[in-house]
């Protein structure tokens, strides 16, 4: 058998394609997060509670009105979605004219808001959320012993980002959303609904959030704080990428799953450092951000 | 209406006057504080249904006509030493609690043993694990009443290699409580002759993913996977520990789980897996009854071990200040715990049992098989039996504590 650095490769193996699953997740807050961002300036701190509700919706769709998973697969992110939107309407837009930290604190009071609310109804303790009967059951790849789910999550995670990807950066509403946040009096001259086209973004980017939620169900066990345990390493990932930055926070999202899977083997004690130690170093080798663009 | 400026100032003097309000004569009252998580991870394992069961303490006393009267309060210590050191202080010094019960996390737990000893109050604990709390780190204000790591070790380690379980691989939050979960657990498993063939310590708090732990674990090719976390964390890896296949080729040793992770987690899951709790609702027709009287009263979850402990430790204590006299017992924390330890205890929980000198609650350790789906009978019938590990076998010997004030 081969081994790398002491460690059985098929182990290793396993712990590369470990760590891309991970970063799926990673990926998808991440670029929620880049859009809002980017777009609209708030540091969107209730990204995670979001992420959350989707599983939550989830789950209320199947226990309460008997919808199965791939239904709500569609409409758990709809349905938060319209939530974001509302609450981008009433609470979030009026603090557009201030400081960057304002929007941080409101969004990181609605997140504290909407858990406590969870938890309250709940518990802390989670639901069950079965894999759907499609994905039962695991593959032997040879290596390892790869669950289909988990095989699911990644190719649902990477199409989702690639055609977020695509619409932002190749297509004539993409253009003129890029238009809007470089400009937007300017956009506004020519006709174009700015206010709209905002919130509608911060609308895409929560139904973002709530789909990586609805896929996340079940895996992880669906409770209150099953956001705040990833929000904190999302944002990471978000300051390496560069902030607001697209492509960088997807390429970053999966290449940093694959660092933190890595550390698992080699130092596991490490692995939930190891992202915030990469943080440091590029901050201080790049402060924009591996994929920021110069001021 | 004019309003005269002496009958405003009269006025004003009128209203710096205290109002005197009769205090009711004669009946002397006990205080009970519980002190728990209401919010966070072990909400489900104690919070509000700790609250609920010591209320029902309470009533099953029927304090009415036995010349004191009793009331139960509540605060959230959000699993902080420092949130729970303040609250015990308040409850003490301004709000005239006697008794302080549950605290769950041992980190508290133990901050909250050196308030209650300094102003000499009794402290009843059902919801932490360390077993430091009847060891070095012991009290005479404090009774240990449901569980701790070396019981916990000593039943699910001990009974699962004497079932065949041999060789085990721990998964192990990297914290004080998990690394002596997982040594405790080691010293039972290699002194039945088991193996250790490797551990992982996983970052605490905010691991999400276990499954490069998990992938791990199954190259390890061990017979066991032990658990050494509690609450979500648990909850997590036994998911996971399903979906990657686990569970065909290993048995899973849940060292600190209770029936309502069970719960959450859903039999198809969570089936084969063993764990070990001091209480069963459906152990017997006693455990019956006391779970027909609270399980309605919190939405969704039945009581565990945690929760019939502060039952069970709350009605001792209500009986010992009947015995002792109201007075007397507020007035000295200490002796009221000497004659909790020296009166026998029986209740519907864990029947007739007995404290030990250092502060243990002497309680039988039941080792529980999660049961299949197709075995279960009705809501919430969850476990078979696997062993028992009698009262007095399932606490550390006296001697290898260590507390200061015992002499063996």
């Amino acid at each position: 058998m081969i081994t790398i650095f002491g460690i059985p490769g098929p182990l290793l193996f396993g712990q590369l394609l470990l760590g891309l699953i991970n970063g799926a997740f990673y990926a998808m807050l991440s670029l929620g997060l880049a859009i809002i961002f980017g777009m609209l300036n708030i540091i969107n701190f209730a990204h995670g509670a979001l992420f959350m509700m989707g599983a939550f919706v989830a789950w209320m769709l199947l226990n309460y009105l008997g919808i199965g998973y791939f239904p709500a697969l569609i409409l758990a992110p709809v349905i938060v979605g319209i939530f974001g939107l509302i609450c981008e309407k009433t609470i979030i837009s009026p603090l557009y004219k201030l400081d960057h930290l304002y929007g941080l604190l409101l969004t990181f009071g609605m997140a504290l808001v909407i858990e406590g609310l969870f938890r309250n109804a709940y518990g802390s303790s989670g639901m069950p959320y079965r894999i759907p009967d499609v994905f039962q059951g695991a593959t032997d790849l040879g290596f390892m012993f790869l669950p289909n789910y988990r095989g699911w999550v990644v190719i649902a995670a990477l199409i989702v980002c690639l055609a977020t990807w695509a619409i932002i950066e190749k297509t004539f509403i993409g253009a003129r959303l890029r238009a809007a946040t470089e400009n937007a009096p300017l956009v506004q001259a020519f006709g174009v609904n700015v206010p709209r086209l905002i919130t509608l973004t911060y609308g895409a980017g929560v139904a973002l959030a709530a789909f990586a939620g609805v896929l996340a169900a079940p895996i992880y066990s669906v409770n209150p704080n099953m956001g705040s345990n990833f929000i904190i390493t999302v944002f990471a990932v978000v300051v390496i990428g560069g902030m607001g930055s697209i492509l960088g926070s997807i390429v970053t999202g999966f290449a940093l799953g694959v660092i933190e899977g890595l550390t698992k083997v080699f130092y596991p004690q490490g692995s939930a450092t190891v992202i915030f130690l990469v943080m440091v170093i590029v901050l201080i080798v790049r402060p924009r951000g591996l994929f920021g663009k110069a001021a | 209406m004019q309003l005269s400026r002496r009958a405003l100032v009269g006025g004003a003097a009128l209203a710096t006057i205290p109002l005197i309000r009769p205090r009711a004569q004669g009946q002397p009252g006990v205080k009970i504080g519980v002190l728990t998580d209401m919010s966070g991870t072990y909400a489900n394992t104690t919070g509000m249904t700790s609250v609920v069961c010591t209320k029902q303490a309470l009533e099953d006393f029927g304090v009415s006509g036995k010349g004191f009267t009793a009331e139960v309060i509540y605060a959230d210590h959000q699993n902080k030493p420092d949130i729970g050191v303040s609250i015990a202080r308040r409850w003490f010094d301004q709000d005239g609690v006697d008794v302080i019960v549950d605290v769950p996390t041992s980190s508290v737990a133990l901050a909250v043993q050196g308030v209650c000893r300094e102003k000499n109050k009794v402290y009843i604990n059902s919801g932490a694990a360390s077993a430091a709390l009847t060891g070095v780190d012991c009290s005479p204000n404090m009774v240990h009443w449901t569980y701790d790591t070396y019981m916990l070790a000593k039943s699910t380690g001990g009974g699962m290699v004497k079932t065949g379980g041999d060789s085990w691989f721990f998964i192990t939050a990297d914290y004080a409580f998990g690394h002596q979960l997982q040594k405790d657990t080691t010293a039972f498993v290699t002194g039945e002759k088991g193996k250790v063939l490797g551990s992982v310590a996983y970052p605490f708090p905010g691991t999400t993913d276990f499954s490069s732990f998990l992938v791990q674990a199954q190259a390890s090719r061990a017979k066991v996977l032990g658990l050494a976390s509690a609450g979500t964390d648990t909850v997590n890896q036994i998911k996971q520990a399903n979906e990657f296949g686990l569970t065909q080729t290993m048995k899973l040793a849940a060292l600190l789980m209770t029936i309502g992770d069970v719960h959450a987690l859903g039999l198809a899951t969570a089936h084969g897996l063993n764990l070990t709790e001091s209480f069963y609702w459906d152990l017997n027709d006693r455990t019956r009854a006391f779970t027909d009287r609270v399980k309605g009263k919190v939405a969704g979850n039945w009581p565990n071990m945690i929760h019939a402990g502060c039952y069970s430790g709350t009605l001792h204590y209500l009986k010992t200040v009947a015995d002792m006299g109201a007075a007397k017992a507020k007035a000295d924390g200490r002796a009221t715990i000497a004659r909790m330890k020296a009166m026998p205890v029986d209740d519907d929980c864990f029947g007739k049992t007995t404290i030990r000198e250092d502060g243990r609650h002497l309680v039988p350790a039941y080792l529980f098989e999660v049961k299949q789906p197709s075995e279960s009978k009705g809501p919430w019938d969850y476990y078979k039996l696997v062993h028992t590990t009698p009262a007095d076998e399932a606490a550390r010997p006296l001697a290898d504590g260590h507390c200061p004030f015992v002499h063996v």
